[in-house]
C-alpha cells in the first residue's frame, strides 16, 4: 500500500486519454488501503473530479491558478514536485505525451529521484518503488528496469499502453496553496493542422502509407482507409524524406514509436528503423505487392496485392461494417 | 550569443540489436558507433544561428568515456569551434540524472545563452537529460523543438505536442531539445575533417567537477529482445475477395474494429 501521485493533463477543458490511463495504473499500484492523488492544474481544474475519480483517483489535488492554463515547464514541475511531497508520495507517474515527458524531466531533478521513461509495463515490488518495462532502441529491444530507493519513483507511461478501469467513484477535492513561479518560457499558442488530425503517437488505429504509393497524391487512398476505421495517418522514412508527407506522420526509429490496437501498413516493406517503431501494435495489417518484403514478418494479416487495387475495396467493406 | 550543443554517443540506427552476456545490455562489439540523430538536428540548427549571425561561438559538449570523442570530432568537423568531454568512464552506465549532473557541472562554466540538445538519445529512448539540464541550471526550456527564431535576448520556439504544433516564447537563457525540423543535418567536409583536428578538445574530469556519477537511481535489471511475433495469416484471391475476408477477420477474429 502506497500513495501514488498522477500528474492530469488537461487540454481545452478535457482530460487527456493518456492521464486516465495513467490513474488507473496508480490505483492498482497503490493497493488496497493506498491513495491515489491526482493533480489537476489551471482555470476549473477542479472540474476533473469525476473523470480522475472513476479512474481510481481517492483526492484530486487542485492548483485553479489561471497562471496554470498555459502550459509553461517550470511552474508545471514546480508544482508537480511541490504535490508529491506534500502528498508524500511514493511513486509520481505522468503520461508519455510531450508535457508530461517534459514536466517529469525537470520534476525528477528538483527532487533528486530515479524516473522511468515511456513504460508498458509497470508493478509495484513487495520492497516499494517502482519496476517497469520500457522499449529501448526504439522497440528493437526491451528493458526492465526499477527504483529501488530513490523516492518518489517517478514513471511515464506510454499512451495507450495501459486501460482505463473505471470505478464509478468520484474523487474528493482538495485544494492546493500554490505560489506559481514566474514562467521565463510560455506556450503562446497552438497551430493545428488544417483538418483536425489525429496522432499517430496516441491514435488506436493507425493506417500508413510508403514507397509502394508511388507518389504524395496517393496519400488520399491512405486517408480514406483511416477515416473509415477513424484512424491516424502514418508513414515510412522513405516517403517523409522524400517531401510526401510532414515528419509528425513518421512511424519508427526517428519518427514516433506507436503500439496502436490495429496497424495497416500499405506499400512499406519493413525496413528495421520501421519495424521497430511499430512492431508492439497488437494486430497488424499488411498490404503489399511483394510477398518477401519484410513487413509480412510481423504481419498478424497479409495481403499479397497492390495497394491500387485493395485500398479501396478494404474502404468500402469497413464502411459497411462500421455503417 | 554563445550556444553549447550537447551530444550523445549512440549505436547507428540501422544497426540489429544484440544482447550482451550479462544479459543488462547491448553488445556493441563491432556496432557503428554515431551521434545522435536528433542531436545531429540541434547542432545542425545550432550552425545555422551561427550562419546567420544570430550566435558567435559554437561549443559541442559530450560527456562519458573516451568513445564520446569521435562523436565531438564529428560536431567539430561540421562546424563546432570547440569541444568539451567532460570524461568519466562511469558516465556510459550511468543513469540519466548523473550524466545531466555531470554536464550541468560543466555547463555552469560555459555559461552558455543557449543549451541545445536531442529530444532523446536514441538507443537508451528515455528523453530525460534535456529536461533535468534545464531543471538543474536553472534555465527555462523548450522540448521536441522543430522551429527556432532568437533575437533581441527572447526567442520563439515551435513545438510539436500531439496533434499539433505548440508555439512558445520565452527569454534567454534557456535551453532547446531538438526533434527533426526543416533542415537536414549537413555532411562534415573532407576539409571540415582536417580542421577538426587542430580544434581545441578540452578534457574536464568529473570528478574534478564534483560531479563523478554515485550510485545508480535507476537499476538496469536486464534487456531482452521482442518476442517472436505469432506467424501470420495471408489471405489470398482477388482484391475484393481478400479485402473483405480482411474485415471478417478484424471484426471476428481480432475484434479490433
Amino acid at each position: 500500500m502506497a500513495t501514488v501521485l498522477v500528474l492530469l493533463e488537461r487540454r481545452g477543458g478535457d482530460l487527456k486519454r493518456a492521464s486516465l490511463q495513467a490513474v488507473s495504473v496508480a490505483r492498482r499500484l497503490a493497493g488496497e488501503g493506498g491513495r491515489v492523488d491526482a493533480l489537476a492544474l489551471g482555470s476549473g481544474a477542479e472540474g476533473a473530479a469525476p473523470a480522475a475519480g472513476d479512474a481510481g483517483a481517492d483526492r484530486l489535488l487542485v492548483a485553479a491558478d489561471a497562471a496554470f492554463d498555459r502550459y509553461a515547464p517550470e511552474p508545471h514541475a514546480k508544482v508537480l514536485a511541490q504535490a508529491a511531497r506534500e502528498s508524500g508520495a511514493e511513486i509520481v507517474l505522468a503520461a508519455g505525451t510531450a508535457l508530461g515527458r517534459d514536466v517529469a524531466g525537470r520534476t525528477a531533478a528538483a527532487l533528486g529521484t530515479g524516473l522511468l521513461s515511456d513504460v508498458i509495463e509497470i508493478e509495484r515490488p513487495p520492497s516499494g518503488g517502482l519496476r517497469a518495462r520500457r522499449p529501448i532502441y526504439s522497440g528493437k529491444a526491451f528493458a526492465w528496469e526499477s527504483i529501488p530507493e530513490a523516492r518518489p519513483a517517478m514513471a511515464t507511461l506510454r499512451p495507450n499502453a495501459f486501460p482505463v478501469t473505471p470505478s464509478g467513484k468520484t474523487a474528493e477535492t482538495v485544494a492546493l496553496t500554490v505560489t506559481p513561479v514566474a514562467a521565463r518560457v510560455v506556450a503562446t499558442r497552438l497551430e493545428t493542422p488544417p483538418q483536425q488530425e489525429l496522432d499517430v503517437a496516441e491514435a488506436r488505429v493507425i493506417v500508413s502509407g510508403g514507397r509502394g504509393l508511388k507518389g504524395p497524391e496517393h496519400f488520399s487512398l491512405i486517408r480514406d482507409l483511416a477515416n473509415a476505421l477513424g484512424g491516424a495517418v502514418g508513414a515510412s522514412r522513405a516517403v517523409v524524406d522524400a517531401g510526401w508527407i510532414p515528419h509528425a506522420h513518421q512511424v519508427g526509429q526517428t519518427g514516433k514509436v506507436v503500439s496502436p490496437g490495429l496497424y495497416v501498413a500499405c506499400g512499406i516493406s519493413g525496413a528495421i528503423q520501421h519495424l521497430a517503431g511499430m512492431s508492439s501494435s497488437k494486430v497488424i495489417v499488411a498490404i503489399n505487392k511483394d510477398a518477401d518484403a519484410p513487413i509480412f514478418k510481423v504481419a498478424t494479416y497479409g495481403i499479397v496485392g497492390d495497394v491500387f487495387e485493395v485500398l479501396p475495396k478494404l474502404t468500402e467493406e469497413i464502411r459497411k461494417v462500421k455503417s | 550569443m554563445k550556444i553549447v550543443v550537447r551530444v550523445k554517443h549512440v549505436p547507428d540506427t540501422e544497426a540489429k540489436i544484440r544482447i550482451a552476456a550479462d544479459g543488462k545490455g547491448p553488445d556493441l562489439a563491432g556496432v557503428k558507433m554515431i551521434v545522435s540523430p536528433y542531436d545531429e538536428y540541434a547542432l545542425e540548427e545550432a550552425l545555422l544561428l551561427r550562419e546567420s549571425g544570430a550566435a558567435s561561438e559554437l561549443v559541442a559538449m559530450s560527456a562519458g568515456g573516451d568513445e564520446v570523442v569521435a562523436s565531438l570530432r564529428q560536431a567539430l568537423a561540421v562546424g563546432a569551434d570547440r569541444a568539451v568531454h567532460v570524461q568519466d568512464q562511469a558516465l556510459a552506465g550511468a543513469d540519466a540524472l548523473a550524466r545531466a549532473k555531470a554536464l550541468a557541472a560543466a555547463l555552469a562554466a560555459e555559461a552558455p545563452d543557449l543549451v541545445f540538445t536531442g529530444k532523446t538519445g536514441v538507443g537508451d529512448d528515455e528523453g530525460q537529460v534535456g529536461p533535468m539540464l534545464a531543471e538543474l541550471l536553472d534555465r527555462p526550456h523548450v522540448g521536441n523543438a522543430a522551429k527556432i527564431e532568437v533575437g533581441n535576448g527572447r526567442f520563439t520556439a515551435w513545438r510539436g505536442i500531439e496533434g499539433a504544433v505548440e508555439v512558445m516564447e520565452g527569454s534567454l537563457p534557456a535551453l532547446v531539445t531538438w526533434d527533426k525540423g526543416d533542415h537536414e543535418p549537413r555532411y562534415a567536409s573532407l576539409k571540415g575533417i582536417m580542421a577538426a583536428k587542430k580544434k581545441p578538445l578540452d578534457v574536464k574530469k568529473a570528478s574534478d567537477l564534483g560531479a563523478a556519477p554515485g550510485k545508480r537511481l535507476v537499476v538496469r535489471e536486464s534487456i531482452e529482445l521482442p518476442p517472436p511475433r505469432p506467424a501470420g495469416k495471408i489471405l489470398t484471391g482477388d482484391a475484393g475477395t481478400a479485402a473483405k475476408e480482411l474485415v471478417r477477420l478484424l471484426h471476428d477474429e481480432a475484434k479490433v474494429i
